[in-house]
């Protein structure tokens, strides 16, 4: 009973009342502007000439969250861990196999091309690699002139004014108009990525490691910008980055994630004063600190071994292969997503730092 | 043989691994690539040093000038323009005989690239490139041997059933597996001084937390010299005894780890601290980034290359920062009693330095 295409509004609320009751119930703060549940998606592995498909790559498996109104959702976690591909089904850039995106309580999940059009006004993303995400052949004024032109917008004053005070706005000249991305660094390349993701004033900005690529001292001035613009704008970001301190840095919550799954959401004093996931507590000990004087007396958890491949993702809690808490029924069965304290969701049979009747709750078994 | 490493001064060399005047200059199109630029550094067995930078400071052409792998010539393009001295365990390696320079490495001296997948061979077995590496500088050895040789590293940088896995090819083994196979490979020969080129930046929080520590103790056991490269600050902290700080081809501060991390004592050091979000301190709001972008190889300022994006560049008299090159000068006098010297390359007075940094800086971080 799930209606896709919600012309208008009215067909669309109906579909959102049916919403599952559930532990995983959000929003206890402002209101949710993006809401995802039981989000999947399986890349299939074909073989052969007829591409029979023989398995397949489970890159998100079930994951709920939502992102409120004007707030940073950090997403963290290692290679492989379905971060990016979350990224890429929030912005609509992949479908999902499975769940459900609503943005603004319209369901987003399954819209064609057409559908989601006038919704790229609101959703924009800023990409990982400033070498390949901008058009070499182009000047940076079609580049970032591009989204008005795509969606027939006339600003006032004309694109290329629009565009110049978009470019001040990011901390470019606006006289780099008619230049192209080889003469600038990686740096002010970043720049013109967010400048072109702000053209159209989104509501939601999802950016996948915005920094990663940048030069320390080049990041701490990308990471002020996207600050600032939050400030300036009352932007909602989706950040994804593998880096614990840059994610620390700008997240109001943080989501970690694990094989595919959410292994813990939480607000970030509690992510990183009081993580109770292992996986989030390895995570954040394995974090090299810049003092060396602390090198003797950290206390530091090393897992064992690589990620699993999510071709094959362990049976019951995926992470059991590389947790020193584990025990049989982390291998048979697989821990949901529950919130042991107010506004704290963990996903684990044997939670660290868990308020004593949670605890007993969840590994009792 | 663990004693603090002296700057170089009379003509024999003072410590295993003594660089003076290093300089390497590649000829372009566009004008002369300074890539280094005059860099002396000693280091001795049993010590790590850290050469920290930003890309293009030149960290990563400086290692592959020690291991002599620059094409050199006077004539032609892409040749290298290679000055200065590099002593090695008492013998010079600059005016040597290239096949004698071919004998010390991967006997004396060896390398571990960043990134694996490129430094292996994707054709060969992992116990091949093993083995070979390891026949090559030792002629008398039968295959027997050599493999027995590369089972017994395998195990010891912690490849799990190294007797099977030694007939694995690269695409067959993890990132984290590559990284450890290619440290078995670097160690076969027992080299005394050991170059590791970003180990881990191509790898997981996790799985880079595991790397550094074995990096660590095969250190201890085996006792070499190890120089590490890395942007990371993070990273240096975790391993290194003594601390290089490069910037435009050339050094701007150098001394023991600690010293560089408490009390640095040049802006560009403060400002790569200031830039990096602290997992270890409290929040802050913002980071103080370094303004501007790291300059061109081929027009390096002139006077302190780093006077462009210095805060503190008005603050000598006369605008020299703009045209005289600052040397490196001992801090606090002479500082051998605490163990260490400590060496940076600015105009500003000492005194003037040790308090922007306490009163203005440190407090900020």
């Amino acid at each position: 009973m799930k209606d896709h295409e919600g012309r208008d509004g009215h067909e669309d609320h109906e579909g959102h009342a049916m919403k599952i009751p559930g532990q995983h119930a959000p929003s206890d703060g402002p209101e949710a502007l993006l809401t995802v549940e039981g989000l999947v998606k399986h890349f299939p592995i074909t073989k052969g000439l007829l591409r029979r498909q023989v398995g397949a790559v489970q890159a998100v498996d079930g994951l709920t969250f939502d992102v409120r109104t004007g707030e940073t959702l950090g997403v963290v976690g290692e290679s492989g861990c379905g971060k990016s591909t979350m990224g890429r089904l929030i912005t609509r850039l992949l479908e999902p196999t499975g769940g459900r995106v609503a943005f603004q309580g319209k369901d987003i999940s399954h819209l064609g091309v057409a559908g989601m059009r006038p919704l790229r006004r609101d959703i924009q993303m800023i990409f990982q690699d400033p070498y390949s995400s901008l058009n070499p052949r182009h000047t940076v004024g079609t580049i970032v002139g591009a989204p008005f032109r795509l969606q027939g917008i006339a600003p006032e004053g004309g694109v290329k004014k629009e565009v110049q005070r978009l470019l001040e706005l990011v901390g470019l000249n606006p006289e780099h108009y008619n230049r192209y991305p080889h003469e600038f660094s990686g740096g002010q390349r970043q720049r013109i990525g967010i400048a072109r993701a702000l053209a159209l004033k989104p509501k939601l900005v999802v950016a996948d490691e915005p920094v990663s690529a940048l030069d320390v001292s080049i990041q701490a001035q990308v990471v002020n910008l996207l600050d600032d613009l939050q400030d300036e704008l009352g932007l909602t970001y989706v950040i994804i980055a593998h880096d614990l301190s840059v994610i620390r840095h700008v997240s109001d919550r943080i989501a970690v994630m694990y094989l595919g799954k959410l292994v813990e959401l939480t607000d970030r004093t509690s992510l990183y004063t009081k993580p109770m996931h292992p996986y989030t507590k390895a995570l954040l000990s394995a974090v090299p600190v810049p003092d060396p004087k602390r090198r003797a007396k950290r206390e530091r958890i090393l897992l064992k071994g690589d990620v699993p491949s999510p071709i094959s993702p362990p049976s019951g809690c995926r992470f059991h292969t590389r947790c020193w808490k584990a025990t049989d029924v982390c291998k048979v069965q697989e821990p949901p997503l529950l919130a042991l304290e107010p506004g704290h969701q963990v996903a684990c049979h044997h939670p660290e730092n868990a308020p004593e009747a949670a605890a007993a709750g969840t590994s009792g078994g | 043989m663990t004693t603090a490493p002296a700057p170089g001064t009379g003509d024999a060399p003072t410590a295993f691994l003594d660089v003076r005047d290093l300089r390497i200059h590649f000829p372009t199109d566009d004008g002369l690539v300074k890539s280094v630029d005059g860099l002396s550094f000693q280091l001795e067995k049993g010590r790590t040093l850290g050469i920290v930078g930003e890309s293009g400071s030149g960290k990563s052409v400086t290692s592959l000038g020690i291991m002599g792998l620059h094409t050199v010539g006077q004539y032609g393009r892409g040749r290298a323009r290679i000055s200065g001295e590099i002593w090695l365990d008492g013998k010079e390696l600059m005016g040597a005989d290239p096949d004698e320079v071919r004998r010390l490495r991967g006997r004396e001296m060896a390398m571990i690239f960043q990134d694996p997948l490129s430094a292996m061979h994707p054709y060969f077995t992992i116990g091949h490139q093993i083995t070979e590496a390891y026949r090559v500088h030792h002629p008398d050895a039968d295959k027997k041997t050599a493999r027995k040789r590369a089972v017994e590293l395998l195990d010891r940088v912690g490849i799990p059933q190294p007797d099977r896995r030694v007939d694995d090819y690269p695409h067959q083994f993890s990132g984290g597996m590559r990284q450890r196979a290619m440290i078995a490979m670097a160690l076969v020969n027992n080299p005394e001084l050991l170059i590791a080129d970003e180990p881990t930046t191509a790898l997981d929080v996790t799985v880079q937390a595991q790397i550094l520590d074995l990096i660590r103790d095969l250190q201890k056991e085996f006792g070499s010299a190890v120089i590490v490269i890395t942007h990371d600050l993070g990273v240096v902290a975790e391993l290194a005894d003594d601390i290089l700080v490069m910037y435009g081809g050339r050094c701007v501060e150098r001394g023991p780890a600690e010293k560089v991390f408490s009390e640095p004592r040049h802006p560009y050091t403060w400002g790569l601290l200031g830039s990096m979000p602290r997992i270890d301190r409290e929040q802050t709001d913002r980071l103080i980034p370094v303004k501007g972008s790291p300059p061109s190889l081929i027009n390096i300022p002139s006077g302190c290359a780093f006077n462009p994006r210095c805060p503190y560049a008005d603050v000598p008299a006369g605008g020299i920062t703009r045209t005289e090159r600052p040397e490196l000068r001992l801090v606090g006098g002479d500082g051998a009693a605490g163990g260490g010297r400590h060496w940076s390359a600015c105009h500003m007075a000492e005194e003037e330095r040790a308090r922007i940094w306490t009163e203005e800086i440190a407090p900020k971080l």
